[in-house]
């Protein structure tokens, strides 16, 4: 890997904030990513999920707050940022048009790889799309798709990886092929940042989880220690263990 | 980043092109509504138009190639709109890329496609009966101004491609720059126009343009109209890529 590291967290986040006009999307947001961590950004819709990833991977600017990404300033060493990250959007961004196969090398050699066929081919067999390879994307099921864009996100092995709802509007086979993908990210050691709006996901996924909601976080901790969080009372009256969904929505105190 | 402007546009340029290779509709579709409007007008008006000129089909050609490029760069528009729209787009600009090289590839991509387009229509007009006595340094002064032309569109339709907020919206502009023709020498002679109208025929870009490339063809002196005719393009080209360049720095930052 040619990407400079340096120690330390490989995010960390201190006092973001973000408006659109008057909207204030965020308002100081604070949080650390350990490196090798899976850490996941729970909220509801419209909590400022998307923006904190797109502030992180260079694509929009914060109002306040300094914001380093594998040791690097998104602000002014945007380029090194880059170098360190990769994004798989809310919504797939692979090449319709283009072969699967294609779409790797296309991404591998924007990032400047020697050998893109071969970085191509062995992503391909990672992630079990080999026959499918050689397919136009938009031949592909949805579950299929997301596995590429994850892919393609891991071309070059960036040590940062940002999944921005990557289990959004698919089916159940589908999520759990991308878990699984993600769960194997995670064991060769890139730090994965993921935003999700569905609690068993970062329950299923997560070494850490952090509640973003009106634009904070109000809970940062492990999934057991979210759980302890619960009011005790209510927790008397349940038989079976808390699920993080509980936790949540006693948390963001909406009982619907 | 910029020591890989050119490799990356190339790169990028590769993706655009293999785009239009497997759905060459795009081209076809290009092309097929000028050569519709010159098999009208040569089969059906031309009759009736007396232009001074013994063929009209070599009359109306240049007014034909502008209405193909104006169509065609409709698509430029369009695929950026794609990008954006599909998320590709963002994927580009959080990797470590050249940033202005992604609308390089796409401007390139529609020289490369008006080009293809162009021969399309101007292979028809040679089977309806075109024939010039250009020679070499014609066909390249013609060539020369189609391409200017075509740049000066693209960097134009570059601007709706980046902000539009649907498909239609994203192609729409390019049906004022389709009837400009028509409000110029290109079909009929301007002085057969009531006052207002010809004032406006003989003061917009497409006169001075179908003027110079119909001078080119027939090998008649050209007089002032190349001059008037690299103006347009040349201050159309620096206004549109001034705003594009501006439009894509928002859209980014």
């Amino acid at each position: 890997m040619t990407t400079r590291t340096t120690a330390g967290p490989a995010i960390r986040v201190q006092g973001l904030e973000k408006s659109y006009k008057a909207l204030k999307v965020l308002r100081g947001v604070d949080f650390e990513v350990a490196r090798g961590s899976i850490f996941a950004l729970l909220g509801s819709n419209g909590a400022g999920k998307t923006t904190a990833v797109k502030i992180l991977s260079t694509l929009l600017k914060a109002d306040a707050g300094t914001i380093a990404v594998n040791g690097f300033d998104v602000a002014t060493q945007a380029a090194d940022v880059r170098e360190s990250i990769s994004l798989t959007g809310q919504f797939a961004a692979v090449d319709e048009i283009l072969t699967g196969r294609e779409n790797l090398v296309l991404v591998a050699r924007l990032r400047h790889r020697e050998n893109p066929g071969r970085i191509a081919d062995d992503l391909l067999a990672r992630f079990s799309l080999n026959e499918a390879g050689t397919r136009r994307v938009s031949t592909y099921s949805g579950g299929m798709r997301r596995r590429l864009d994850i892919a393609m996100s891991l071309v070059g092995d960036p040590p940062v990886i940002f999944l921005d709802e990557p289990t959004t509007g698919l089916d159940p086979q589908g999520r759990i092929e991308v878990w699984q993908a993600v769960r194997e990210l995670a064991a060769q050691g890139t730090t994965v940042l993921l935003t999700t709006q569905y609690l068993d996901e970062a329950e299923q996924l997560a070494d850490r989880i952090a509640i973003l909601h009106e634009g904070r976080i109000i809970v940062n901790g492990t999934l057991a220690e979210l759980k302890q969080l619960l009011p005790p009372a209510e927790v008397e009256y349940v038989e079976k263990q808390p699920t993080l969904e509980d936790v949540f929505l006693a948390l963001v105190g909406d009982k619907k | 980043m910029a020591k890989h402007f050119l490799g990356d546009t190339g790169v990028l340029l590769g993706r655009s092109l293999r785009h239009i290779a497997r759905s060459p509709d795009t081209i076809i579709t290009t092309a097929i509504m000028p050569i519709a409007m010159m098999l009208m007008f040569v089969y059906v008006f031309g009759g009736a138009i007396d232009t001074g000129s013994d063929s009209y089909v070599r009359y109306m050609l240049p007014g034909i190639l502008l209405i193909t490029v104006a169509s065609g760069i409709s698509y430029t528009a369009f695929r950026l709109f794609l990008d954006l729209k599909g998320g590709i787009f963002e994927r580009f600009q959080s990797m470590p890329i050249a940033r202005s090289s992604v609308l390089w590839a796409h401007v390139v991509t529609s020289l490369v496609a008006n080009l293809i387009s162009l021969v399309v229509v101007l292979l028809v007009a040679l089977l309806m009966g075109f024939r010039t006595s250009a020679g070499v340094a014609g066909w390249l002064a013609v060539a020369g101004i189609l391409f200017l032309f075509t740049l000066a569109l693209t960097w134009l339709a570059v601007i709706p491609g980046l902000t539009a907020k649907s498909v239609d919206g994203a192609g729409a502009f390019s049906y004022p720059l389709i009837f400009l023709p028509f409000l110029s020498s290109a079909f009929v002679p301007t002085h057969t126009m009531p006052g207002p109208v010809r004032a406006f025929a003989e003061h917009q870009p497409v006169t001075s343009i179908v003027n110079t490339i119909r001078a080119l063809f027939t090998q008649q002196p050209i007089g002032g109209d190349i001059w008037t005719a690299l103006a347009w393009c040349v201050g159309l080209l620096v206004a549109a890529y001034v705003l594009a360049t501006i439009t894509y720095r928002r859209r980014i930052s």
